[in-house]
């Protein structure tokens, strides 16, 4: 289990527990993050699913696809902390994990 | 007003949608979800892609899991078929006879296969592909070495045709018309995708329509209106949809070629809305009459219909999107290319796998097929939301920067 922050463009935020092997996009589903819609369900089409990391956490991340790069460079307000949430798979690792939710995904 | 009850017929992705936007929109009074298919929502999808190839399970493709409806108090029947609706004395008829009372209704009824009447067409091993359960009785038939068959060279056909040649299957796609993807895209995509499934080893056979099924219990062949006959082990027909509008047409709802919505997702009873699949709405991106088959039209026409149920007007303006994954390809398509009379090629489409196809119409840009160009698709999106008019010298020229080719 890990403990993931969403801080939501309100300023208000959800701390939630995942499974590890789940993604940040899917833990925000279940636990009714409304800032992220997940269009495609994951499959890094929709870039729906944007977030912006706690940055002190992204050495902890895998590097992003190429796919994903191009798509983060693309969304409303990109940021050098900017991810795709269903690309960032939770582990043990990443327990404490905090990510912002954009103001919105389009 | 806490007694109050809306039902959201049909459990799928407008659904998943539908019933948590009513919650956010502040509906607190109860919430029914009632579909037929015997599972929670999942992402429809995967079913030809990653659930088919089996890189994905059940729980992978669920829209929310259990805990979601239970925590927000939305009620499911799932496994549940709506047989009618009595809009005098506002009651949902169950199969069993059972009324339920509703003070809103909600149709996401989304849609069928189309079906073909076909001799043999009954046999084992030859499905059509729409839900879960078709899948998992489709697996019983995939095997390294087997042959399978898929007729109609559509976007589910060639997905479905990548994903069992991964399993190791032999596959042939048969396809009537002269191309595949025909009804949407350009002839380059589909003389694109045509060597793509070649070079991975599909048989892509065109102008070619089925004739019958052969088998003994369970399929073995199949033949073709010009005669040839193809061994068969596995036969999977995917020949389009027909929008679910027998509920709301029995009911008296207005229904022409979909359930008839506005702009605010209400049918021609203000008690009742509908999204998705099912629905012919007016998109004014495109300023025409539209019934869409995805993912992004059930989504975002569940989020217009759930504030409609909670008295916020908000008209449905949205851009249709669509994707497709077949090997390593990923398509991703922004707005409507019918009509068009320009397509304009970025990238090497003869050779390599990856490139952009943008489709103008009058000059004005009304859509684009991207493959493995995430740029493009993301730009482009903007772009087609004012009607731009690119140059298109400049969006041939794959050394520009894309950003600044489109920029409005
Ligand atoms: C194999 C496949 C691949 C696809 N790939 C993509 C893709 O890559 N991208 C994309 O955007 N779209 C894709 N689509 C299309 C997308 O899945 C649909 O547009 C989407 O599912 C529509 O959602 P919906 O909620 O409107 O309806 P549906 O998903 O059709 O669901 C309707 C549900 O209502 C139920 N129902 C109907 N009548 C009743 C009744 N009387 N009582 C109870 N329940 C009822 C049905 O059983 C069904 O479960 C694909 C579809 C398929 C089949
Ligand atoms: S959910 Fe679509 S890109 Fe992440």
């Amino acid at each position: 289990m890990a403990q993931i922050t969403f801080i939501n463009a309100d300023g208000s935020s959800k701390e939630v527990h995942v499974e590890a092997g789940t993604t940040v996009m899917q833990a925000a589903m279940d636990n009714g993050i409304d800032g992220i819609i997940a269009e495609c369900g994951g499959a890094c089409s929709c870039a729906t699913c944007h977030v912006y990391v706690d940055e002190s956490w992204l050495p902890k991340l895998e590097e992003p696809s190429s796919i994903e790069q191009d798509m983060i460079e693309c969304v409303l307000e990109p940021e050098d902390n900017s991810r795709l949430s269903c690309q960032i798979v939770v582990s043990e690792d990443l327990d404490g994990l905090v990510v912002r939710v954009p103001e919105s995904q389009y | 007003m806490k007694d109050r009850h809306c039902i959201i017929i049909g459990g799928s992705h407008a659904a998943a949608q539908l019933a948590p936007s009513l919650r956010q929109n502040g509906w607190d009074s109860d919430i029914t979800i009632i579909g037929a298919e015997p599972v929670l929502p999942y992402h429809r999808p995967p079913l030809s892609k990653t659930y088919l190839s089996g890189d994905k399970n059940i729980h992978d493709i669920l829209i929310r899991p259990h805990s979601f409806y239970t925590d927000n108090d939305i009620h499911t029947m799932l496994g549940d078929r709506a047989e009618s609706i009595d809009r005098k004395r506002k009651v949902v008829v169950m199969a069993d006879g059972a009324e339920i009372p509703y003070t809103k209704l909600a149709l996401t009824t989304g849609s069928h296969v189309r079906k073909i009447g076909l001799p043999g067409v009954d046999l084992g091993g030859v499905f059509y592909l729409r839900e879960l359960d078709d899948v998992d009785r489709i697996r019983h038939y995939v095997g390294r070495g087997k042959k399978a068959v898929i007729v109609g060279g559509g976007y589910i056909g060639l997905e479905t045709a990548a994903a069992l040649r991964k399993l190791g299957m032999d596959v042939t796609v048969l396809e009537a018309l002269p191309r595949v993807l025909q009804r949407v895209t350009a002839p380059e995509v589909s003389a694109f995708y045509t060597r793509i499934h070649r070079e991975e080893g599909v048989d892509i056979v065109t102008d070619t329509a089925i004739g019958s099924i052969q088998g003994n219990g369970d399929v073995n062949a199949v033949t073709c209106q010009d005669g040839t006959v193809l061994d068969a082990d596995l036969v999977i027909i995917g020949i389009g949809i027909l929008p679910a509008t027998e509920l709301a047409g029995n009911a008296g709802l207005e229904v022409d070629n979909g359930i008839v919505v506005d702009e605010f997702a209400r049918t021609s009873d203000h008690d009742i809305v509908a999204a998705g699949d099912c629905t012919y709405h007016y998109n004014p991106i495109y300023d025409r009459h539209l019934r869409l088959e995805s993912v992004q039209n059930a989504v975002d026409q569940a989020k217009v219909a759930a504030a409609t149920l909670c008295g916020k007007l908000e008209p449905y303006s949205a851009l249709p999107w669509f994707w497709s994954d077949q090997y390593d390809l990923k398509l991703q398509i922004a707005g409507l290319s019918q009509g068009f009379d320009q397509v304009i090629i970025r990238g090497d489409i003869e050779t390599s796998r990856s490139f952009a196809a943008f489709y103008l119409r009058e000059g004005k840009l009304i859509a684009v097929d991207a493959v493995n160009r995430p740029k493009e698709f993301m730009i482009s999106k903007r772009a087609l939301m004012h009607h731009f008019s690119p140059d298109p010298v400049k969006l041939a020229d794959d050394s520009l920067k894309i950003q600044d080719v489109l920029k409005p």
